[in-house]
């Protein structure tokens, strides 16, 4: 096609674009369902939106319905809630700035504790190979160390 | 005439049990047993007069003195009679009662079994007790006096809340209590052995079989915590990481490692030191958990804060931690590390690695509750830290538990060979992957729950396997069927005591997997007549009833549900209207299933009965939980049942008998 | 034991330290207070309508004082104590250029009427039946009370029953401030 077909043909194309109404988006359920589950219920303590019987939670699982039908995303939703109840509408924070700490501080707890573990095992392993054996069994010792093995070996 | 009378005991308690402690003390530094007789006494009058105070509460209750205030702010005339009764541990003044009645009885139980058999550890483990005991009291007579008196005298009380008026509340707390105090014994020994110096394996071998209950009870406590927030806030669930709820959660996980790690010091001599600090975190996380529920400093359902009450409560834990610590850090040169490992591959590291992953919960647990705090004291901005966090934290830490309560029991003691290992875990791992390919076939499509379900199948058949190689063992040699599989269960109770729990809680896991992975729910509004489906379920609205019962006000929906079977039961879910209450509570009613449960709630109704909304849930498997909960029971009943043994060998001359 | 080691021991109970520090930080915050991130912002525009019937919204405000109260019919004692003040206020105010809003959330239409009645609530009640108006302004409970100045942008947040000297002291405040 010629170049000025072709941007005449663009623009016939985004003009029909921009003119046809905003579609209202499906809303899924389980969307829904999602993103109430990431807010907390204002008037519960630890429960989020999606599991709190309160009529509270009720309108604002409509409120969430309603805007993402409207086209919003689910991130979006959740700001418009930060924005008029502050960072602790979030059940969860937000992995940002001081707020990481708490994500990453139990991970790395975990990583440091392996560590340890490790060290210390390699160093008590190390010990037990410079130690000499334990001592020798006794006749009743034995008996009975063979009655037990009896019992666990088949 | 009752305020005072139990004011006076409590004061009374309260001196002797000072008296008592010191005593205690005293006598074990100068050896004297004349005071030691005396601060046994002193104990026995402790219980005596804390269990006078509880009776005058009860009595108080039931004569509906409201001159009393703890009895007009839980009670009112509508109250029925036994809520009455269990109204005395409803808030907080009668729940001091209760923990401290616990602790002096717990407190004789001790005197009675170690006080001629313990004598070195024994006077300074009930020096603390006693002081443990004190303090409690002390908080019953300044910040919380249960008898404080009302003027003027109400006519009628406010009434108990009535989400407490329910089953749960009478056996939760008290089961719950009775696991906390149950931790002050081993506890107790613990600081005698290293006041004493003696800190060998001596504390371990006493207090074992009071780490096993008081666990046991923490672990009911916390089921039977789920089952009430399950059965009566109407939210469907059990367990919402709630500060308070994490708060009992956290001693019950180094409370696990505690009775894992004192195993290895048992056989090998090792973690003396780390047993030390794991007892002493595990009673000061009890004591932590009370502080928070009573302080306010971080919102709660639960909790009942009050007044002055936290701060007595944080600066005993100040004073627990740091007075156990200081004793810890000043006998350290007794506590040598002398650990000795023949292999990583040993059931010597899969017990430290299961300590690891336990604390390392617990840690998280406690940083995720304590972080908003943190996050206010630093930046200044409130945030909350709910169960997505704890969730996604905690559960890849739980399947490595899962997998190691499988390997550990089963692995070599100092070095597992090849050999130990392929004849231990081959089959279980084909079991465990066998069991995910089949639940996928099935279609089970989520990763975390097919994680699970293998490790469950792998552990369940390394429990199983075990079982049917010893018992052929016996068979072999000669015993009958019921000898083979009951008497070798007898006869070695520790190990197949602690089996029974391992399924218990395979059990409740795989409950939990479930019901987080499979349930369903819905919410909608039916006219008279119109039903709605789900999961295979159709309900029909058929009307309100309105009643009026003695407390409170309260309307019934009642709701026809059928299956594809035919008629299956009908729901009547309720709301009720407590005057002193500002919104209406909601009574749920609900079918238990094996492998689902139906339950419905009842929401907005029109005053004509005209329509009704209603939120549906399927919950499946939470059944497990509870079955999970009695299969824990025989487990530790049995973990704790007095030691049998085979007919004993026949001591030779020179030769003591092997017990 | 090495001198060192002696030293070092000690820090096992020190490091408790710390978290015994922020624990005691707890008890002077309020875990149920939230500040408001409204504070300073332009306040979110609404349209109800009244109990009687007439339609009120923010916008047709602008220039006045306006103050929002959000209230429910089960909200005791708080929403009772408070409801003569609001009433008195809006008397003592009415003429001056301010406006007060009450809100009615989670109610039912019978019981807020009773309530309008019992205490004569002269000035402008409207429910909020979806619910909308009261999380466009963070309300996490009732009762709660908005001052909005002039230019429209919340000044300030009244967590809990509001008294004749707050409303007082606000509004005036607010008065003495240029359109």
């Amino acid at each position: 096609m010629s170049r000025p077909l072709t941007v005449v043909a663009l623009l016939v194309i985004a003009a029909l674009a921009a003119a046809a109404p905003l579609a209202a988006a499906p809303v899924n359920e389980n969307t829904v369902h999602e993103v109430a589950a990431q807010l907390r219920c204002v008037v519960c303590q630890s429960l989020s939106v999606a599991d709190s019987p309160s009529e509270t939670a009720h309108q604002m699982k409509a409120i969430i319905r309603e805007r993402l039908a409207a086209g919003e995303s689910p991130e979006q939703v959740k700001a418009y809630f930060v924005d008029k109840y502050g960072l602790w509408i979030l059940l969860a924070p937000p992995r940002q700035g001081f707020n990481l700490l708490v994500w990453v501080v139990p991970f790395a707890g975990l990583a440091a504790g392996l560590v340890l573990v490790l060290v210390l095992a390699r160093r008590w392993s190390r010990r037990a190979a410079a130690a000499p054996d334990l001592a020798r069994p006794d006749a009743a010792m034995r008996e009975r160390i063979q009655r037990e093995m009896a019992e666990r070996e088949p | 005439m009752t305020p005072e009378l139990g004011y006076a005991a409590t004061v009374a308690a309260l001196v002797l049990a000072v008296y008592g402690s010191g005593a205690a003390a005293w006598s074990a530094v100068k050896g004297r047993s004349d005071l030691r007789a005396s601060s046994e006494r002193a104990a026995v009058g402790v219980w005596l007069l804390i269990t006078a105070c509880m009776l005058l509460l009860v009595y108080a209750f039931l004569t509906f003195d409201f001159s009393v205030k703890y009895v007009a702010t839980n009670t009112n005339r509508g109250t029925p009679f036994y809520y009455r009764i269990t109204a005395l541990w409803g808030a907080l003044e009668g729940s001091i009662i209760l923990w401290a009645w616990m602790l002096s009885l717990y407190t004789l139980i001790m005197v009675s079994r170690y006080r001629r058999t313990q004598p070195q550890l024994y006077p300074w483990a009930l020096a603390v007790m006693l002081g443990i005991a004190a303090f409690f009291l002390l908080v019953m007579t300044i910040p919380a006096p249960p008898f404080e008196r009302l003027s003027p005298i109400p006519a009628d009380g406010r009434g108990l809340n009535p989400l407490l008026e329910d089953s749960g509340m009478i056996t939760h707390p008290v089961a719950l209590y009775l696991g906390f105090t149950g931790f002050t014994v081993p506890f107790a020994f613990a600081m005698a052995a290293l006041i004493v110096g003696r800190t060998g394996d001596e504390w371990i071998t006493i207090t074992r079989r009071w780490t096993i209950i008081a666990w046991y009870f923490l672990s009911l406590g916390l089921l039977i915590g789920g089952w009430w927030s399950y059965h009566v806030l109407g939210w469907g669930g059990y367990w919402a990481w709630d500060p308070v709820e994490n708060a009992a959660f956290m001693p019950w996980l180094t409370a696990t490692a505690f009775l894992h790690s004192v195993m290895i010091q048992e056989r090998r001599r090792m973690l003396k030191l780390w047993n030390l600090a794991l007892i002493i975190l595990t009673f000061s996380l009890t004591i932590f958990g009370t502080f928070l529920t009573r302080s306010g400093i971080i919102g709660s359902v639960h909790a009942f804060s009050q007044g002055s009450v936290g701060q007595f409560f944080l600066a005993f834990l100040a004073l627990v931690v740091l007075g156990a610590l200081s004793l810890l850090a000043w006998r350290l040169d007794r506590l040598r590390a002398q650990g000795e490992l023949d292999s990583i591959v040993s059931r010597e590291s899969a017990f430290l690695l299961n300590n690891l992953f336990l604390i390392a919960a617990a840690f998280t647990v406690f940083f995720g509750t304590v972080f908003p705090l943190l996050s206010e004291a630093i930046k200044g901005v409130k945030v909350s830290v709910g169960a997505p966090f704890f969730n996604l934290v905690n559960i890849p830490i739980f399947l490595a538990l899962i997998f190691l309560m499988g390997v550990g029991p089963l692995i070599a003691w100092r070095r597992a060979s090849a050999e130990n290992l392929r004849r231990n875990f081959l089959k279980p791992v084909l079991i465990g992957i066998a069991a995910a390919a089949l639940c996928r076939a099935l279609g089970v499509a989520n990763t975390v729950v097919l994680v699970c379900l293998a490790l469950v199948g792998f552990v369940a058949a390394t429990i199983a396997l075990d079982f049917a190689r010893a018992a052929r063992a016996r068979r072999r040699t000669g015993d009958a069927w019921r000898e083979a599989t009951w008497g070798l269960a007898l006869r070695q109770n520790r190990r197949y005591g602690g089996f029974v729990v391992h399924l218990g809680i395979l059990t409740i896991a795989l409950g939990v997997a479930g019901s987080q992975a499979w349930s369903t729910q819905t919410e909608a509004t039916l006219n008279l007549g119109e039903t709605v489906e789900l999961g295979g379920y159709t309900i029909r609205f058929e009307g309100l009833q309105a009643a009026e019962e003695s407390n409170h006000f309260k309307v019934t929906g009642a709701f026809t549900v059928t299956d594809r079977r035919g008629p299956y039961t009908v729901l009547t879910p309720a709301k009720k209207f407590y005057p002193q209450e500002q919104t209406p509570i909601a009574a749920v009613d609900y079918r238990l299933g094996f492998f689902e449960d139906l339950y419905l709630v009842l929401g907005e109704f029109a005053r004509d009965g005209s329509h009704a909304t209603i939120k549906i849930q399927i919950n499946r498997m939470v059944s497990w939980l509870w079955i999970g909960g009695l299969v824990l029971t025989l487990g530790a009943a049995l973990a704790i049942a007095p030691e049998r043994r085979r007919t004993p060998a026949v001591p030779r001359a020179g030769e003591r008998a092997v017990a | 034991m090495s001198g060192r080691r002696r030293v070092l021991r000690w820090a096992i109970p020190l490091a408790v330290v710390p978290v015994l520090v922020l624990l005691a930080y707890g008890f002077r915050t309020d875990p149920r207070e939230i500040p408001s991130p409204l504070l300073g912002k332009p306040a979110s525009p609404f349209a109800l309508t009244t109990f009687d019937g007439k339609a009120i919204s923010l916008a047709s405000l602008r220039g006045q004082v306006v103050v929002v109260n959000f209230w429910a019919s089960w909200c005791i004692p708080a929403c009772y104590d408070e409801a003569p003040s609001l009433e008195r206020a809006w008397q003592a105010y009415r003429d001056r250029g301010v406006v007060l809003i009450g809100v009615n959330i989670q109610d039912k239409d019978e019981p807020a009427r009773r309530f309008l009645t019992q205490f004569g609530h002269t000035f402008p009640n409207a429910p909020d039946p979806s619910g909308r108006v009261s999380v466009d302004y963070g309300v996490y409970g009732v009762p709660e009370t908005f001052f909005i100045d002039r230019k429209g942008q919340v000044r300030f947040k009244q967590v809990g029953s509001v008294t004749d000297e707050i409303m007082k002291q606000h509004v005036e405040k607010l008065l003495k401030e240029p359109a």
